[in-house]
């Protein structure tokens, strides 16, 4: 079966491709070739020995649809694609547009359906949490700058000040709530969030739906180490029944059909969980679900495939991922090929 | 005064004590090792006080404040439960 598979920037903001392909080079299953797609041609995947089979360069979705379409269709006829894994947020809205397309193509996907990403949309969650008895911190929606000052109205210092889509700041006060804002501002946009902030450890969970309420797989991780820019660089899987629980309310609430990760936040003061994101997509750790027991990227394909599966019910506790830089070393004619031709 | 220890709360040989729950990880000495796997067969502070006694030359008072102290500090990162 040959899979397409996107995020392979393993940067220091790692998207989750890298180990979303490792996974599926272990699948027991299913034999898997594997096709990167990629959107710029330094990105580090490209560049991983026996990762990707080829590489394609892809348009970023703000090019339009259409193009993106076109592009997937040259690879599909070149490729014969039978699956796409897109694992970027950003690109997620575009390819659910496109499903039925890739589809007509021969190309299956499995994501979350249009309603479902909105629902989990930063400026929609604490809505849905509150529906649903899901402890979640208290947010406003800033859309003009002058919004900023009914803060002290909701919150007291600190707050977190996050972007749409990525980044967040921790702001002790009000010039630095408009330091962050600014930043968010040109890059993000509107609406920006300003989130109560919970003092506390974070814990991660990644898991599977099978669109029907069901979880076919969830690991909890806990964050061991956190780099300046929030990543976790290190991390190890834990047991805790109620982030479990947590979990398959949340699948069996949403319905949730694909992969996600599922950020929480234990209160030092509380001693309880806070969902502060739900990413629709795999993390960039997932590799550590497969090493503990759980492949869950190659769950995902077989449920595509409607193949009944069992959902995977133990993990090895205390498996750990420790994230590292490494330099790939390569010849000016690689990247030479990869930036004029699109492909390698 | 008996202390329950969590299920989830493994002690290796090494003293190395992994807390499954919460993914926390801490590393004992000798003494902290032992005193855990007293707790573990279920004995009381007073017993485990006497076998302490018993093992190691301390008196009866620095053992008191010593392992008031170690206790204080498992009770802190939520690894004992008093029963």
């Amino acid at each position: 079966m040959k899979i397409g598979v996107t995020g392979l920037n393993a940067t220091d903001n790692p998207g989750p491709g890298v180990p979303v392909i490792r996974s599926l080079q272990e699948a027991t299953h299913i034999k898997t070739e594997l096709i990167g797609l990629i959107y710029d041609s330094l990105e580090p995947g490209i560049y991983m020995d026996n990762l990707a089979q080829k590489n394609y360069l892809i348009p970023y979705p703000s090019s339009g649809l259409e193009n993106m379409f076109e592009r997937i269709k040259y690879i599909h006829d070149k490729e014969h694609l039978d699956f796409i894994i897109p694992n970027l947020d950003s690109e997620l809205f575009g390819f659910v547009k496109l499903k039925n397309r890739l589809n007509e193509l021969g190309i299956k996907t499995f994501l979350p359906t249009f309603e479902q990403l909105m629902i989990r949309g930063k400026d929609k969650l604490f809505d849905f949490c509150t529906q649903h008895d899901i402890k979640v911190p208290k947010n406003i929606l800033i859309t003009s700058q002058n919004d900023l000052y009914s803060i002290p109205k909701h919150f007291t210092y600190p707050v977190v000040v996050k972007g749409i889509f990525y980044e967040a700041y921790i702001a002790n006060n009000f010039e630095e709530v408009i330091t962050g804002f600014n930043k968010l501002r040109v890059k993000w946009g509107f609406p920006i969030i300003i989130q109560e902030y919970i003092a506390g450890s974070e814990y991660n969970v990644v898991a599977l739906g099978d669109g029907k309420g069901n979880t076919i797989g969830a690991v909890p991780m806990k964050k061991l180490y956190i780099t300046d820019k929030g990543k976790g660089w290190a991390g190890v899987t834990i047991n805790d029944s109620t982030l479990l629980e947590l979990t398959h309310k949340i699948m069996q609430k949403t319905e949730w059909q694909s992969g996600l990760e599922l950020e929480f936040m234990k209160s030092n003061e509380t001693n309880e969980y806070y969902l502060l994101e739900i990413n629709p997509r795999f993390p960039a750790w997932v590799h550590l679900a497969t090493a503990a027991g759980q492949n869950l990227p190659e769950a995902l394909i077989r449920l595509a495939l409607s193949e009944n599966i069992d959902p995977f019910t133990s993990y090895k506790i205390g498996t750990i991922f420790i994230r590292g830089s490494w330099d790939f070393i390569t010849d000016m004619s690689v990247f030479e090929k990869i930036t004029t031709m699109g492909e390698i | 005064m008996k202390y329950h220890i969590p299920e989830s709360l493994a002690i290796s040989d090494s003293g190395f004590l992994f807390f499954a729950r919460t993914g926390e990880t801490f590393t004992l000495n000798q003494i902290g090792k032992e005193i855990i796997r007293l707790m573990q067969e279920g004995l009381s502070l007073d017993s485990i006080s006497t076998k302490l006694i018993e093992t190691y030359d301390v008196d009866e008072i620095t053992l008191q404040k010593d392992l008031h102290d170690f206790i204080t500090q498992l009770q802190l990162h939520k690894l004992v439960e008093e029963q």
